[in-house]
């Protein structure tokens, strides 16, 4: 039936669109995760048959967020739903209360509406108190929507684990009364970080994907900005909210040219710079040029101020070296790390040669900190190679293909091998 | 909600403090006893004797068995506990970072299960 298809598509979108905050608005009432999620899906379920026979309402979000509402009275009225019982009585008072509120706006009419709760949600789904995991599928079941299934498909897990995974977390909060609004003061910035945290993991989980799971992770990207974007909404006077969204923006934006036909890595200096999405760039630019104004730099402000330099480059050659290598210095002393300091030499080695470049990076092989990490030695190979120093580059591959477990990486590095004139070993 | 923090603390570092160190350290626990009395957080609270002193018992087949110790090979030690009133666990987490041992142990803290009345 054409209606019925029509109204599937039309529930299909306000889900995708607003069930994050039909979501947190009744967590808000109902101060239970689980009841809260069951009284959606049902008035969801119940919208596809009363749309097709009455057509859609004025307001679709306002008419689920109501529905869910009255399900989850029925629910507390017949009791079964909470350990105690004075709980569900005070819950159930709010409920009436809100309800009583929402009457009587209609009678002065006034546009229904309900309140966006979605600030305080992403701060109880990413609490400290919750493990890792938890925080990262709690946040894309409840704020963007996703399925059990599609979270557990696009971090590799089965879908029973991923499950269970959900069903402790939403227990830990009811049971260890894991509060649900947005921190005091002087708990709120260290807070954000672990949101910031999660938004960014989610982000780079879609964006470091396997060529075999690409179509489903492409997914992690879009949801990652979405959540910056509504984040930048709900907080904007934050810079590094800004600075977060403008850093994902500018990586995504170039997504396109980053792996050829067959998967295989493409270098940035080496893109093609017509497949990279201008707009976007243009987008990211601003936002953190923005944030950069507020005068409260951080870590991501910093990597999106980098990503912009590098992005807003028409040709490679044409890439502000002497600021970028500044900028990871200033990245270094927020944010002390030894593969920022890589990164570091890396510019330095474009800004002034690569025998500079070389000097950072043999302290840094000095250090040991980064003994394991194939993109050390990877890093003085490219150098070695530039300062014609073809032996020692071939050494330095050879140490990077031997650490790094990741297939295209491996045969970018067997290719240098070969063009060096070494043997296609190990 | 009710919340029991339990005091996990290796016993050796109280033991190699000064006795300076060692009054401070306990006018720690005393001014956070008292500050939580007073502001209605405390339900009870108390240090325990040393891990050497406990003894374990099992019942195995209607037989009662006593033996010398605990199970735990840790360094850290249950060493003492306070039962708090909190509104939710972010107050609760907030006054256990004032525990004076959370500076070089650790706290753990777990709602009060509530049964239905």
């Amino acid at each position: 039936m054409r209606a019925a298809a029509e109204v599937a598509v039309a529930v299909d979108r306000l889900y995708r669109a607003e069930s994050g905050r039909i979501l947190a608005s009744l967590i808000a009432s109902i101060g239970d995760f689980q009841l809260a999620q069951d009284v959606l899906q049902e008035a969801l379920t119940l919208a596809l048959t009363r749309w097709a026979a009455d057509g859609l309402p004025a307001n679709p979000a306002a008419w689920v967020h109501t529905a869910a509402r009255n399900r989850a009275i029925d629910q507390l009225r017949r009791g079964a739903r909470f350990a105690e019982k004075s709980a569900a009585v005070a819950t159930l008072e709010r409920l009436r209360d809100e309800e009583r509120r929402e009457a009587e706006a209609v009678a002065r009419d006034e546009v229904q509406t309900f309140p966006d709760e979605r600030l305080r949600l992403i701060f109880t789904c990413c609490h400290p108190a919750l493990s890792g995991p938890a925080q990262v599928a709690l946040t894309l079941r409840a704020l963007c929507g996703l399925q059990t299934e599609e979270i557990a498909r696009a971090f590799l897990v089965p879908a029973t684990t991923m499950a269970q995974r959900l069903v402790r977390a939403k227990a830990k909060i009811r049971q260890a009364g894991i509060p649900y609004r947005v921190p005091d003061a002087d708990q709120l910035a260290e807070r954000l970080d672990g949101v910031l945290g999660v938004i960014y993991l989610v982000f780079n989980e879609g964006y470091q994907a396997s060529a075999g799971a690409r179509l489903v992770r492409r997914d992690l990207c879009e949801e990652a900005i979405r959540l910056g974007r509504m984040l930048h909404h709900l907080m904007e006077s934050t810079p590094e909210i800004g600075g977060l969204l403008a850093l994902m923006l500018l990586h995504d934006a170039r997504r396109e040219g980053r792996a050829d036909a067959r998967g295989r890595l493409i270098l940035l200096e080496q893109q093609d710079r017509a497949t990279w999405d201008h707009a976007q760039i243009a987008e990211g630019k601003a936002l953190v040029e923005a944030a950069l104004r507020r005068g409260r730099v951080g870590p991501y402000q910093i990597q999106a101020a980098i990503a912009a330099l590098h992005a807003g480059a028409a040709r490679a050659e044409d890439t502000d070296w002497p600021q970028i290598a500044a900028l990871y210095g200033l990245l270094g002393r927020v944010q002390p790390s030894p593969v920022i300091e890589l990164n570091r030499a890396a510019a330095v080695a474009m800004a002034e040669g690569p025998d500079r470049g070389l000097a950072l990076l043999d302290a840094l092989q000095r250090g040991g900190e980064l003994a394991d990490y194939p993109w050390l030695p990877a890093a003085q190979a490219d150098l070695l190679r530039r300062a014609g120093r073809t032996d020692e580059a071939l050494a330095a591959y050879r140490r990077a293909l031997a650490l790094t477990q990741s297939e295209p990486e491996r045969e970018y590095y067997r290719e240098r091998i070969c063009e060096l004139g070494g043997g296609a070993s190990g | 909600m009710q919340y029991m923090c339990l005091i996990y603390a290796d016993p050796t570092i109280a033991k190699s403090m000064t006795p300076a160190e060692m009054g401070a350290y306990m006018g720690g626990y005393r001014d956070f006893t008292e500050s939580i009395k007073t502001s209605g957080a405390m339900i009870a609270g108390d240090a325990l004797q040393g891990v050497e002193t406990a003894t374990s018992v099992r019942v195995r087949d209607g037989k009662t068995v006593v033996t010398d110790g605990p199970f735990a090979v840790t360094k850290e030690h249950l060493g003492g506990y306070y039962l708090i009133e909190a509104p939710d666990l972010d107050a609760a987490t907030a006054i256990a970072a004032r525990i004076p041992s959370a500076k070089h142990g650790t706290i753990e803290v777990r709602p009060v299960m509530v049964w239905d009345k």
